[in-house]
């Protein structure tokens, strides 16, 4: 662990790390909840430059670009759907995106991304990381490197969060298991394991057990065996103040008014987005949402319209709710797959995969609104994009605007120092 | 090991050997539940741990055996000498046997194995104990899971042409019969047929590419990744597209003249063939048009057959007793399942050229000289000092320090992969030996309740070896999820808090065998007395209680979720 940068409990302040804790008061990591709160509250970051988060929309399967954000004219040999004016002068969306296109002005478009990456593991290893797959390295995932730059201070619940995740959730990579995502369910259902039906008392005495268990298995061992090593205590201290946390709430929509549901739609996809604006309201720096069924071999229009249908209300409703609570400024949103969808049909009315020129939706967090990088071949011949953008600049581009130097060296176990990203900022959204 | 009280009688036997690969068979589970009755009142019979079939001690004392391990005790030795550190003490006889036994079988040994290890001759116990896990299948289960992760990974592959459990059952069976390793990897490489009738043919076609008008049949660039990286320990899948950029050993070519071997591997009707009319083609960088590119080996090119097809040549050149880079992934990867971390990091790139730490020269000899004896690899690596020694210091005013951990000076403190630990809680929490052996009912809760587990706990997949902490889902899984909790409430038919608290004669008997159970040690002074006073004056469901409290206290410690 001592080539981490940061301390491993990084997004915990260092007041929590469990040795300084004992330093302070004995078994204070077993002390209730209520008060470590208080010891929050001293600690509040500086509300003038409040860290930012960023929410993310993933679209796994492969989203076609030519039936979401890439339309082209009911003329061309493309065949796509109809395409709908937006608020943006000059932006199309595809037909199905009613909600979004009248907040286009908020949003931008990049319908060149470009990947060497055909498979859908590999390529969503890149475009969750930046990078391409590299047998000798494990590269962190954007909100793994998002929760380890950006400070989580008062935060209960883990910093990285990723909501009904595919096989492929975010992971800590070289950063460590610690910043690998929280994975979660459909928000409509209670967090796993977070409860217990063991009284406080009897849970009290079987945590005063363990620390005798460990003081016994400690002898003889490295100082620092805890802190940098097993994590062990840290991360029992963190479940714990997890399980306790008022902040919990924030997964759980019981209690949410049905005007503020209704507006993302009746699906587990809808509900992730609004558990996701109440996430980063509680102060969590990266939350993943995944929406899969895209990869549409077969019968692509059906396919691509129909998951259209679920992610319009909830987009929308997404960018539309981070502004009324004033969470847009500092929020990234960013939507799509991990690559888009060959630009004629195949034999079966479907698509195949089609890395070569596809779209990402990025909105919020500081980045301009109502543009459009790049632009694909409308007639679908031509591979190549105009002003074409690596996966790797998409990253570079958000840690940029999430306050994050993107060139910043990281040094990894087989030595080797890597920069969070090696992409170049996409100027044209700043 | 110290003596103490007699553990607790067992209550009812395990049963006689049943398949394991019922468990992955739905329908044919259902027939055994129907069949159940049946079963239990044929094969119902006394308790007995059965020793094993086939030990002979006085083999681990001749010079063919010990040779190797002094040599290797001396080559450490002399490491530590130069480094001026001394190493710990060694550990005790049952934390050796349990590293044996997560290692080999993925579980913690119960407590009826402990007694049988304790009756023992102190001098024979390792070496005992290894002959009764090869013998187990679960031995040969797991090894075989562990290896396929490093020769096809963990992905699903192509449906229609992939079937993974078929060649980890194979895989299995090879292992059970301790069949030469180099044997083993030939049939591998060399494979031919339908992938469901030759399993080790599903090696090659887990590669077959899939919705690719381009390229058909199987991934020549994969699998040579693969044998590269698993058969002789060399990670030049960077060179598909690039000369090496960290060094000038390896060119591109030396990748796709490997590939080159697979490029008349074909898919036909009658499963994978030889095609001689499919040459291996690419486009080099800077290259305009791609080009047929010949079979060639990347190193010793004078030990390459001059006859055969193209992958019976590359399998003899893999093998070959001069190419010593094969046995050196094999000792690396043996020594990093025994150790639960390898040799030299990571466990499949190993400088072709050197240095190499002593023990790995001197175990690659001792391997190829015993015709690629996988079990007597094990063996030697287990009967050496620095596996023997314990993780920690006996003198906790000098603990163990960084330079002792990175010399081996110390047993290596590692995070447990996840389905050791859901065998362990399962084991430990049920007394008996979960065996194949063991009753089918618990064999199929044991079967769902750990794959549950295991993806909540996080799957490391082919990331063996990897040095992490724990995480919150982990802790949150261990303190609320519902495979320990199932494990410590009151339950009667399958706890082992229950049974203990029924049948232990007096507190401290109870306390003991609980600790045995999970942590497979005695109490020190503080936790015993720490626990006599929490079972004190308590009765009946009280008394249950607080043994369960007892188990879920010893499973949520960090010795029990790290190898140690």
């Amino acid at each position: 662990m001592s080539h981490h940068s940061k301390s491993p409990a990084c997004n915990t302040p260092d007041h929590y790390s469990r040795r300084t804790l004992l330093k302070a008061g004995g078994l204070l990591w077993l002390t209730p909840v209520s008060d470590l709160l208080a010891l929050d509250a001293e600690s509040a970051p500086d509300p003038a430059a409040p860290p930012k988060s960023i929410i993310i929309l993933w679209l796994a399967g492969g989203p076609s670009q030519v039936d979401t954000f890439d339309p082209h004219p009911a003329s061309s040999p493309i065949q796509g759907p109809k395409s709908i004016p937006t608020a943006a002068k000059d932006i199309e969306l595809a037909a199905g995106f009613e909600q979004t296109a009248e907040l286009m002005d908020d949003i931008s478009l990049i319908r060149s991304v470009v990947s060497k990456e055909g498979d859908h593991e590999r390529a969503f290893y890149n475009i969750k990381t930046g990078y391409r797959p590299n047998p000798s390295v494990a590269h962190p995932s954007i909100g793994a490197i998002v929760s380890h730059e950006l400070a989580g201070d008062g935060i209960d619940i883990p910093t990285h969060i990723s909501i009904l995740p595919n096989q492929w959730p975010g992971r800590g990579g070289h950063l460590g298991a610690q910043f690998d995502a929280f994975q979660v369910g459909d928000p409509g259902k209670p967090v796993p394991d977070i409860s217990t039906e063991i009284p406080k008392k009897r849970q009290q005495r079987r945590l005063n057990s363990l620390d005798i268990v460990e003081k016994a298995f400690a002898q003889g061992r490295p100082p620092n065996l805890d802190r940098e090593i097993t994590l062990h205590n840290d991360t029992i201290a963190k479940g714990r103040r997890m399980m306790s946390s008022d902040q919990l709430k924030a997964f759980d929509l019981s209690e949410v008014l049905d005007s503020e549901k209704t507006p993302y739609g009746d699906t587990p996809f809808g509900r992730g987005c609004l558990a996701a604006l109440r996430l980063v309201q509680a102060g969590v720096r990266c939350v993943e949402v995944t929406l899969s069924g895209w990869d549409s071999h077969i019968n692509n229009a059906e396919l691509q319209a129909g998951r259209v249908k679920i992610l319009d209300p909830a987009f929308a409703a997404l960018i539309r709710d981070l502004k009324s609570r004033g969470l847009f400024e500092n929020t990234v949103v960013v939507c799509g797959g991990e690559f888009g969808r060959t630009p004629k049909l195949n034999a079966l009315d479907g698509r195949d995969h089609w890395p070569h020129a596809f779209s990402i939706a990025v909105a919020g967090g500081g980045l301009a609104g109502g543009r459009v990088i790049g632009e694909t071949d409308p007639q679908g011949d031509k591979k190549e994009p105009a002003s074409p953008v690596a996966v790797a600049d998409v990253h570079a581009t958000i840690q940029h605007t999430l306050g994050i130097n993107h060139e910043t060296e990281l040094m990894t176990s087989i030595g080797r120092p890597i920069a969070l990203s090696d992409g170049k900022i996409i100027k044209q959204l700043l | 090991m110290t003596t103490h009280d007699e553990p607790p009688d067992l209550g009812p036997p395990p049963l006689r050997p049943y398949r394991a690969s019922l468990r992955r068979n739905l329908t044919f589970l259902a027939l055994a539940l129907v069949a159940l009755t049946v079963v239990v009142a044929t094969f119902w019979k006394k308790p007995a741990l059965p020793g094993p079939e086939d030990f002979d001690p006085s083999s681990f004392t001749s010079p063919k055996f010990t040779d190797a391990v002094n040599k290797v005790d001396d080559a450490f030795a002399a490491a530590w000498q130069d480094a001026k550190l001394s190493p710990v003490a060694p550990a005790p006889d049952l934390i050796i046997a349990r590293r044996l036994s997560l290692a080999l079988t993925g579980s913690i040994p119960s407590l009826e194995e402990i007694r049988a290890l304790e009756a023992q001759p102190e001098d024979e116990r390792i070496q005992w104990w290894l002959t009764r896990l090869f013998e187990d299948r679960r031995y040969a289960d797991f090894i075989a899971e562990r290896f396929a992760r490093s020769v096809v990974g963990v992905e699903n592959g192509p449906f229609l042409v992939y079937r993974r459990h078929r060649l980890v059952e194979w895989l299995a069976d090879q292992f059970q019969n301790n069949r030469p390793y180099d044997d083993l990897v030939q049939s591998l490489i060399t494979s031919e047929g339908i992938w469901t009738n030759q399993p080790e043919v599903n090696f090659i076609t887990v590669s077959v590419v899939q919705n690719n008008p381009d390229k058909k049949g199987p991934d020549e660039a994969k699998l040579a990744t693969r044998v590269s990286r698993a058969f002789l320990g060399a990670r030049i899948d960077c060179m598909e597209c690039h000369d090496d950029r960290f060094g000038d050993r390896w060119k591109q070519e030396d990748f796709h003249q490997l590939a080159a071997f697979f490029g008349t591997a074909d898919m036909t009707l009658s499963g994978l063939r030889e095609d001689p009319k499919q040459p291996y083609e690419y486009r080099y960088n800077g290259m305009r048009d791609t080009e047929r590119v010949p079979a060639k080996v990347p190193f010793q090119p004078e030990l390459l057959p001059k006859t055969g097809t193209p992958r019976e040549r590359l399998a003899s050149w893999v093998t070959h007793p001069d190419n010593r880079a094969f046995a050196r992934a094999a000792v690396n990867r043996t020594w990093a399942i025994l150790f639960n971390k390898p040799l030299i990091t990571p466990v499949d790139d190993i400088p072709l050229e050197g240095p190499w730490p002593p023990a790995l020269e001197i175990l690659a000899d001792d391997f190829i000289a015993h015709d690629f004896d996988l079990q007597h690899l094990i063996r030697t690596i287990a009967a050496t000092q620095v596996f023997q020694l314990d993780s920690r210091s006996a003198d906790p005013e000098q603990p163990v320090t960084t330079e002792q951990t990175h010399h081996w000076a110390a047993f290596p403190l590692t995070r447990l992969r996840p389905e050791q630990v859901a065998g362990s809680i399962i084991q430990a929490s049920s007394l008996n030996t979960l065996d194949d052996d063991a009753h089918v009912i618990r064999q199929i809760a044991r079967f769902f309740q750990q794959n549950d587990f295991i993806k909540r706990f996080g799957d490391q997949g082919e990331d063996e070896f990897e040095d992490r902490g724990g995480t919150i889902p982990q802790r949150l899984l261990m303190m609320n999820g519902e495979l320990v909790s199932e494990k410590t409430k009151n339950n009667i038919v399958l706890n082992a808090a229950t049974r203990i608290a029924t049948l232990a004669p007096d507190d401290l008997t109870a306390i003991k065998s609980t600790y045995l159970a999970a942590l497979s040690r005695l109490p020190s002074p503080p936790e015993e007395s720490h626990f006599l006073e929490s079972l004190k004056d308590r009765k009946g469901k009280a008394r249950i209680a607080a043994l369960n409290d007892l188990f879920w206290t010893l499973m949520n410690a960090t010795e029990f979720s790290w190898n140690h």
